[in-house]
């Protein structure tokens, strides 16, 4: 048995220092050492219903309580960079859709930022009000299937999957009309937009956009309030404001520990400053303040999108100086940031004006945000990780990338 | 049995099936996916189960966590050099009979990852694909289109003779070897007793 009560054994919930290793909790414990009491080892994943993909983790229960867990990466590493480094920079906008699948608009604007940042391009007033537009109905519909799934960790399955699915293929569909995909739309460009909207869309999103509303409040209604989602969620996996900022945390995960810091706000890039909208904080870091802080995130999306559909001005979509084709940028480096729906997702690029980057790096928000896995799940029940890990909110293809 | 005695039987409420019909019939409509996602097609697999595509009409909605209770292995996304064997195996912990739907580019060849150093070109190099399905990400209507194409597939079965499905035949092997990580690639590369690669032939 471990002895909590030994100093070196000091198991402090809530308030781990970053300073200190990971595996604090049990310093004795080793592969070859002398194991005292029952400590079950076992291995969750890479096929397991509640890890969002292929993740595995190796976890050391103490009866149900977790006091080791060690993630493992990898069954879904698909050689993003290397290959983006041996293609064009035009050609790996179709790849930078594979990273995060859910919100493939929001991993095209910020590649394209960073190329934009790389060339000197200037991005037509339409073209900035359409990535807002299409940014914010993907984080709409990202914010809604978390949500739905996480409720499938919880247990209840199906119906608040279903809800959110169905607002989902509401926003699919108007991505379908854009830009030909469900999922991989490929619609931005290098200083602009591939193709102009199709007739109607505005209309349609704006209908869209006000039975938004209908949903989260249905939603909360089933959901805010449940005993059992308030008793799963409450207090569980907190993460206190220290560590989130010293383990470079971000978007709704870092706000949820009372962060103020929002991406939209800080580098107001775009045209994010000609709006008004509200950064939701969390309280207490736990999974319902997560939880929530979506379905808030989610209402100032709305704020967000209605006046970006009423004041889109007609012109060009894309600068007439981008070129498609032998697109080359002059030496230096770029780093473009956006904060897409699961945290700060960044390109850093290096160019030695050739056509191909010679560095290309994805900074994930999902695999940065996955780091802090252990310091959540220490002290906690084995059921309550797969609730911890579906409010971290990852998406595989980006953390493995 | 005559057609004569069949349409009087059935004037009289009898229905009368052939074992083969009725043991297709049922297999064919009540098929149960193994629930395992591997990458982006696995969002359009749940997009097929739910409300707006509905698997459930094609008795194909209940997926299963373990494999011990699935008849098909849905490949939904790309398998890599370390998840294969996982793939394999969990493939090999499958009841007879068993279906494998190779949904997507990256499942069928490798897709646009192909050239990736960690990505399997093909998930048919390891496991026998029944049907594939291109697209990237396929649609939820081209794997409903697929699971059709399989009941066809099922319901064309002959349970006995020379062409009885694998389940039923006792030369072809239950479980297909587990590959390992060698060296620099997986080991073996691939199942040569199972993988035929196209033959590209040129007429003279």
């Amino acid at each position: 048995m471990v002895d909590f009560a030994q100093p070196e054994n000091a198991f402090k919930p809530g308030l781990p220092g970053a300073a200190e290793p990971a595996c604090r909790v049990v310093p004795k414990y080793s592969d070859q050492g002398e194991r005292e009491g029952d400590w079950l080892e076992i291995s969750m994943g890479p096929q397991h219903p509640s890890t969002h993909g292929v993740f595995r983790m190796d976890l050391v229960l103490e009866g149900e309580t977790v006091i080791r867990l060690k993630p493992v990466f990898g069954y879904l590493h698909r050689n993003h960079e290397k290959i983006a480094e041996q293609t064009t920079y035009l050609s790996s906008m179709p790849y930078t859709d594979r990273l995060d699948y859910f919100c493939s608009m929001t991993n095209n604007w910020a590649y394209a930022l960073a190329v934009e940042k790389l060339a000197g391009l200037q991005v037509p007033e339409r073209a900035e009000y359409i990535r807002i537009i299409t940014a914010e109905l993907t984080r709409l519909q990202n914010h809604a299937c978390l949500m739905g799934f996480l409720m499938q960790d919880l247990g209840a399955m199906g119906t608040p999957l279903m809800y959110a699915f169905r607002e989902r293929e509401k926003i699919l569909d108007l991505f379908e009309a854009l830009s030909g995909a469900r999922m991989m739309c490929n619609y931005m460009r290098f200083g602009g937009c591939r193709i102009d909207l199709p007739p109607g869309w505005l209309e349609q999103t704006r209908r869209l956009v006000a039975d938004f509303p209908r949903f989260l409040d249905e939603f909360e209604a089933l959901l805010t309030g449940n005993e059992i989602v308030m008793a799963r969620l409450q207090g569980v996996g907190a993460l206190s404001r220290e560590l989130a900022i010293n383990a470079g945390i971000s978007g709704p995960m870092l706000r949820a520990s009372g962060v103020n810091y929002d991406i939209r706000k800080v580098d107001q890039y775009g045209i994010y400053n000609r709006f008004e909208f509200r950064v939701p904080l969390g309280a207490h870091g736990d999974c319902y303040d997560r939880f929530m802080l979506r379905l808030l995130e989610m209402r100032e999306s709305l704020r967000i999108l209605e006046p970006a559909l009423k004041d889109i001005p007609s012109g060009p979509i894309i600068d007439a100086r981008a070129k498609l084709r032998n697109f080359k940028p002059r030496p230096g480096e770029a780093y473009g940031r956006i904060e897409a729906p699961k945290g700060e997702l960044g390109f850093y690029l290096v160019s030695d004006g050739s056509a191909n980057p010679y560095r290309y790096r994805v900074r994930p928000p999902s695999l940065i945000n996955l780091t802090i896995l252990e310091d959540l799940c220490l002290g906690q029940k084995v059921a309550d990780v797969v609730i911890i890990l579906g409010s971290v909110d990852i998406v595989l293809g980006e953390v493995d990338r | 049995m005559d057609q004569a005695l069949i349409s009087e039987l059935k004037r009289q409420g009898v229905i009368t099936i052939g074992l083969e019909t009725l043991y297709n019939w049922g297999r064919s409509n009540s098929i149960w996916p193994l629930g395992f996602g591997l990458a982006c097609c696995a969002i359009e697999m749940i997009a097929a189960s739910m409300a707006r595509f509905d698997l459930a009409r094609f008795g194909a909605e209940v997926f299963r966590p373990s494999p011990r209770q699935a008849d098909l292995m849905i490949v939904a996304g790309t398998v890599t050099k370390k998840m294969a064997p996982q793939v394999v195996r969990l493939y090999n912990q499958m009841p007879e009979p068993k279906y494998v739907i190779a949904m997507g580019a990256c499942a069928i060849s490798g897709g646009p990852f192909k050239q990736g150093y960690n990505v399997l070109k093909g998930v048919d190099r390891f496991l026998p694909v029944d049907v594939h399905i291109p697209g990237c990400p396929p649609r939820p209507e081209a794997l409903i289109h697929a699971l059709m194409t399989l009941q066809r597939i099922i319901s064309g079965q002959k349970l006995t003779g020379p062409d009885r499905p694998r389940h039923l035949r006792t030369d072809a092997p239950a479980e297909y070897p587990v590959p390992t990580h060698g060296a620099h690639d997986l080991e073996p590369a691939r199942n040569s007793s199972l993988w035929r690669p196209l033959k590209i032939t040129r007429e003279a």
